[in-house]
Parts: C-alpha cells; sequence; structure tokens
C-alpha cells in the first residue's frame, strides 16, 4: 500500500520534516530541499553509518536517495525503524530493496515520467546519428577534411527504417510516438502486449523483433530476465545494416560481444549513452567510425532535474500529509 | 535514350551514370578538365552535348548554357534550384528539372537530427568520452528539446516535414512563409524577424532567391537571441556566416546546426572550437535510399523529354 499514515512523529506547525540523506547531494540539490525539510546528512557525520543510524535516525520517516550508490537494503533498513518512505530521484530503482521495503510497509516513489521525454529525444538523436553519421560527419569537419579529402560517404534514410523497441513502458512509448512521425513502422518486444499500443506490433521475444526490425531500441529497465537480452544471436539476427540504440543500462547488451559483432560487421553501428561499467567504455568502441558514444546524459537536463526534485518534494509532502504519493515504485 | 550526349558537370553518385550509360547515353565529364578549360571542352563537345545533369556543387550558368547551343534540358541531381541560371533557360527554351519529394524525407530528418545534436551536443559528448574526459569528471547538462518552440522560414514540403516530426516531440510550431498557409495549428509570422522573436529554434528551409539571399541577418540572430538556435538545412548564402559566427563566437547565439555553408567546403574555422555548433557537409539528402532515387527521378526526367512525354519534375 503505497499512502502511509503519521499518527506518530508529526512535524509541529511551522517544524520541517526531518529528511535523511545518506550521501553527500549537490549544493543545487541542497537548496531545492532544504527549504521544505530539515535535511539529516550522514556523510556529514564522523561516525560510521551503521553507528550514525542506530544513533541518530531512529525516528527518521524519510530517506531521500539521489544516486545508486549501492544498495539500500535490509541492512540499513533495519536500522531505520520508522522509515516510512524512500524517494529516489531516479527512474531505475535497481539500488533500492524494493521487496524488503514493502515487506516492511515502506513505500518507494521515483522520477516517475520526469526523465522520459528527454530520454526519448535522446534516443532519436542517437538514432539520426548513427545513421546518418551526424557526429562522424562533424569529426570530418572539424578535422579539416571536407575540404582536403571532398565528400562524405553517404548515410542511410531513418524515415521508415523498422523500429524494434525493447521495453515498450513509459520511455519506449515516447520514443515510438517520435519515430511514427518519421514513417517507422512500430514493434516491440515487452513482458506482455500493450493493448493500447494497437498499431504497434507485438513480438513475444527480442530474436523475433531484432529479425524483423533494421534498429533496435533498448528502453527496458535492467532486471534479471533482461541483462544481456541482447547477446549475439539477436545482433545476428538484426544483421549487417542494423542499428542498436540504448539508453537502458549497459548491463543490457552483452558489451564484449558487442564489440565483437561490430568490428566482424555483425551489425553495422551503435548509439551508446550506457555502459556496464561507466564511466569506463570498451577501448575499441572508442575507435570506431560507426558507433556514437556518450556519457549518461539521456536524461541530464535542468528541465528533468526540476521536474524530478518537484515530483520528489511532491512524493515527500503527500507522505508527510496522508495524501496519495504520486509516483509510488510498484513491482 | 540512345546516344542522347549528356553533360555531367560534377562526379555523380555512381548509380546515376551507370544507368546512364547502360541506357545508351554519351557522357561528357565536365570535372575531367581542368577549371579553366572548362569553357573550351564545352565549345569543344557542343555540337552533341543535349543534356547536363549537374547539381549543388557545380550548376548550369549562363556561360555554361551560352556555350551549348544543342542543349535541350537541364536536370539538376537537387531540389534546389539557385544554381541553374533560370532566366538563361527560359530565353533559350532549355527545360529544367529537379528532384523534388523524394528527399523531403532525409532533409526533414537530418534538420531534427542536428537539432537534437545541439541542444543535447551530441557531438560533444562521444569526444568527451573518446578522449577519456568522462573518466575524470562530468559535463554539464544539456537543455531538453521536447517542447521547444520550433520556427520555420518556409513552410514548403520539407518545412512541413519538419513540423510534422516536430510536433511528435511536442513542440508549438510556428513559421513565416511568402504567404500564410492554411495550418490551424502553426501559428504565422509575418517576418522573418517576428519569427526568430518567438522560436527558440529557427529552422531554415526555403530556396534561396534574391528575397530570401542573407534573410539571417545580424537582427534575426540577435533575436533568436543567447538561448536560441539557428537550424540551417536551406543555403549557406540564407545567413550572413560573418554575423552568425562572431554571434556564436560571442555567446550571443545559442548554438547552431549547419548542413550549408556559404563558401563550401571552405568553413570559417572559429566554428570548430565551439561544442554548441554541429557541422555536416552537405549531406542534407546524402543517403543511399535517397540518392538512388534521385537518379531514377533525374533519368525519368531525361527519358520522358526524348521521348516527347511530359516531364516528371519540371522547374518552369
Amino acid at each position: 500500500m503505497a499512502t502511509a499514515t503519521c499518527t506518530t512523529n508529526t512535524p509541529k506547525i511551522g517544524e520541517k520534516p526531518k529528511l535523511l540523506v545518506l550521501r553527500r547531494i549537490s549544493a543545487y540539490f541542497e537548496g531545492v530541499f532544504s527549504p521544505h525539510f530539515d535535511l539529516i546528512k550522514a556523510e556529514e557525520s564522523s561516525l560510521p553509518l551503521p553507528a550514525f543510524l542506530s544513533t541518530h535516525c531512529r525516528d527518521i520517516r524519510a530517506v531521500l536517495i539521489a544516486a545508486p550508490y549501492g544498495m539500500f537494503g535490509s541492512s540499513l533498513l533495519d536500522q531505520l525503524p520508522s522509515l516510512g518512505i524512500v524517494a529516489c530521484t531516479t527512474a531505475g530503482v535497481n539500488h533500492i530493496d524494493v521487496d524488503a521495503c514493502r515487506k516492511r510497509g515502506i513505500a518507494v516513489t521515483n522520477a516517475g515520467e520526469m526523465f522520459t521525454p528527454d530520454a526519448a529525444d535522446f534516443a532519436v538523436g542517437l538514432l539520426v546519428d548513427v545513421l546518418r553519421k551526424v557526429t562522424m560527419a562533424d569529426r570530418y569537419v572539424r578535422n579539416g577534411l571536407w575540404m582536403l579529402k571532398g565528400d562524405y560517404p553517404l548515410g542511410s534514410k531513418v524515415s521508415g527504417k523498422r523500429v524494434g523497441i525493447v521495453g515498450l513502458g513509459s520511455i519506449g512509448s515516447h520514443v515510438a510516438k517520435r519515430l511514427v512521425a518519421f514513417g517507422c513502422p512500430i514493434s516491440y518486444f515487452s513482458r506482455a502486449p500493450k493493448p493500447n499500443y494497437p498499431s504497434y506490433r507485438y513480438f513475444p521475444n527480442v530474436l523475433e523483433l531484432a529479425r524483423e526490425s533494421d534498429v533496435l531500441i533498448l528502453s527496458c529497465a535492467l532486471t534479471d530476465e533482461t541483462r544481456n537480452i541482447i547477446n549475439r544471436d539477436v545482433m545476428v539476427a538484426l544483421g549487417k545494416d542494423g542499428v542498436i540504440i540504448n539508453v537502458g543500462r549497459g548491463a543490457l547488451i552483452d558489451e564484449p560481444e558487442l564489440v565483437r559483432c561490430l568490428k566482424e560487421g555483425v551489425i553495422g553501428g551503435a548509439g551508446l549513452d550506457v555502459f556496464v561499467n561507466e564511466p569506463e567504455v570498451p577501448e575499441e568502441l572508442t575507435h570506431m567510425d560507426n558507433v556514437v558514444l556518450s556519457d549518461h546524459r539521456a536524461v541530464t537536463t535542468p528541465e528533468a532535474f526540476k521536474g524530478v526534485l518537484e515530483l520528489a518534494i511532491a512524493n515527500l509532502d503527500a507522505f508527510f500529509s496522508g495524501k496519495p504519493l504520486l509516483s509510488p515504485v510498484s513491482c | 535514350m540512345e546516344l542522347l550526349g549528356v553533360l555531367l558537370t560534377y562526379p555523380l553518385f555512381p548509380y546515376l551514370e551507370q544507368e546512364l550509360l547502360r541506357r545508351g547515353c554519351h557522357l561528357l565529364r565536365l570535372y575531367d578538365s581542368p577549371e579553366n578549360n572548362h569553357l573550351a571542352f564545352l565549345r569543344a563537345n557542343a555540337a552533341s552535348i543535349r543534356a547536363v545533369v549537374c547539381d549543388t556543387h557545380v550548376g548550369a550558368d549562363a556561360a555554361t548554357i551560352d556555350a551549348l547551343p544543342c542543349l535541350e534540358i537541364v536536370s539538376t541531381f537537387s531540389v534546389g534550384v539557385d544554381k541553374v541560371d533560370l532566366v538563361k533557360c527560359k530565353e533559350r527554351g532549355v527545360k529544367v528539372t529537379n528532384t523534388p519529394d523524394v528527399l523531403t524525407d532525409d532533409v526533414a530528418d537530418l534538420a531534427i537530427g542536428l537539432a537534437i545534436a545541439v541542444l543535447r551536443k551530441l557531438p560533444a559528448a562521444d569526444r568527451f568520452v573518446r578522449s577519456g574526459a568522462w573518466k575524470r569528471g562530468g559535463y554539464p547538462l544539456t537543455t531538453k528539446f521536447s517542447g521547444k518552440r520550433v520556427g520555420i522560414l518556409g513552410l514548403g514540403r520539407i518545412g512541413l516535414a519538419i513540423a510534422q516530426r516536430a510536433e511528435a516531440f511536442n513542440c508549438p510550431i510556428s513559421y513565416h512563409s511568402r504567404s500564410k498557409k492554411h495550418h490551424p495549428n502553426y501559428k504565422y509570422y509575418p517576418s522573418a524577424l517576428d519569427l526568430a522573436s518567438n522560436c527558440d529554434v529557427l529552422v531554415v528551409s526555403c530556396a534561396l532567391t534574391d528575397e530570401t539571399r542573407l534573410i539571417i541577418n545580424r537582427a534575426v540572430i540577435d533575436a533568436l537571441g543567447p538561448q536560441g538556435i539557428l537550424i540551417n538545412i536551406g543555403r549557406g548564402p540564407h545567413v550572413d556566416e560573418t554575423e552568425l559566427v562572431s554571434a556564436l563566437v560571442e555567446g550571443r547565439l545559442g548554438g547552431a546546426g549547419l548542413d550549408v555553408f556559404v563558401n563550401e567546403p571552405d568553413i570559417p574555422e572559429e566554428l570548430f572550437q565551439l561544442d554548441n555548433v554541429v557541422m555536416t557537409p552537405h549531406v542534407g539528402s546524402d543517403t543511399v535510399e535517397t540518392s538512388k532515387s534521385m537518379a531514377n527521378l533525374v533519368i525519368a526526367n531525361l527519358e520522358a523529354h526524348v521521348m516527347g512525354w511530359p516531364l516528371l519534375t519540371p522547374v518552369m
């Protein structure tokens, strides 16, 4: 159940509710939260975290998790007996033991759809970039090669490409909406077919999706089922002109195999915003011309952060006043 | 098309040349002779040249047309006809065809791709990762594309295709055109300056004519402002390039995505230092698929001409 009652430890009028922050947050974040909450900053204490929690946080009802700094699970939850809400400012909650929270009646909220448009924009931007070689062409021009070597090799048309979306959730459906305007037929693989999107073609597995697609766009959560969902078989099925765009998580792809498939020409190209071991990027990728690489920036816009922080505050306010949460994580 | 003498002004997409040869055309390649010898080459071959196939690199200017008394048709491998002397062609009764529609999608795709690339700094991100800088720290935030106000200069085929795509990103659409069009969802502005004052992303997608030359001048650039970006998939001469460069260098303009330049392939080097500029070497319609469609259209027009059928895409 997402709502929480606040019969105990309700802040007095004028008193800001306490909000535990485990790791250092930016001045920007602090500036946004501190007018609303009394920030209890674990990192400022000289005590090691478990001692800090058991000494100072018995009455803490809310914790803010601003980045995935390691698993927030039972060992920490045991130190926070009054905890009622874990407010995350990320969309993904792999770093939260949501099950353990649920068992203790602790609500978890995430970034909802605040990152969605930016992630979708970025996926489309990467796709156009890879097919039309925008970044590669920009590099060519900046290196003076247009003057020296003349015209640039042809790219591949974006409009009309068969797009296969892996994970037709919030981001996937926003990507689809954009690419429909480019005349791209949309197919998808998801845990179950989506009746809301009758014009998109459902495939029961990624292999079949890849066979019938020119482009695969990865926009699903990273779970045990989706880890390495893009393997060699899928890439072979996608084919030598196929393109993979990843704005999900690096580990959705078997990364060493991806590098091999790109080198061998098993697939045609890739646009990658995420990697298995960021900020480490496989060295070979940095020498390839048919890939576009970015630094996990799909969602990092000031507009998204503003929205996400406002949403976190709204979730926390709702929690402290006993109202329904806005973006609870269901599992 | 047997024995049709065709002058090629610039090396073409190989498929086009192959198809012309396959149909029995006699090809003369202007670029096989040095530039200072071009007129002599034309005069020497004038008797055989009935058709010219040109493009945006080297067109069909008055001097070329004058040197070819047997010229009947000019087919440009482009939709823009700014490099064809239309007045001279009309005088001489020379037909002109171009390649509209088949390249509309490609150009519109690139316009949107450039807008996202500029706002989200895609090439800069790629450089940031490849150089190893990502291991040492983060890159500043980049601004959202969805919802930005998109202003389109020239709501023709390409402008409309751009609008259609931008709408899917929830971008409010406005435009300036020679005349107001019937689009209830798109807001019309009576001048380029008004348009620039009221949009965040200004896209140039009109034909290059005497009226539109230098239409993007200092005033328009200033109106677009330090948060605004310019996307040019029209022609380099639409923009006062000197003013554009100083505005970008000085931060008076937020960014630019440029596929065309005044003096291609010579680009102002100041732009190479800027992360908020994305440059492509006039590749608006340069995909394998579209080049083939454009080539087929050129051939179909030439064939129609030879057979006395109506031209498919005549300009005049």
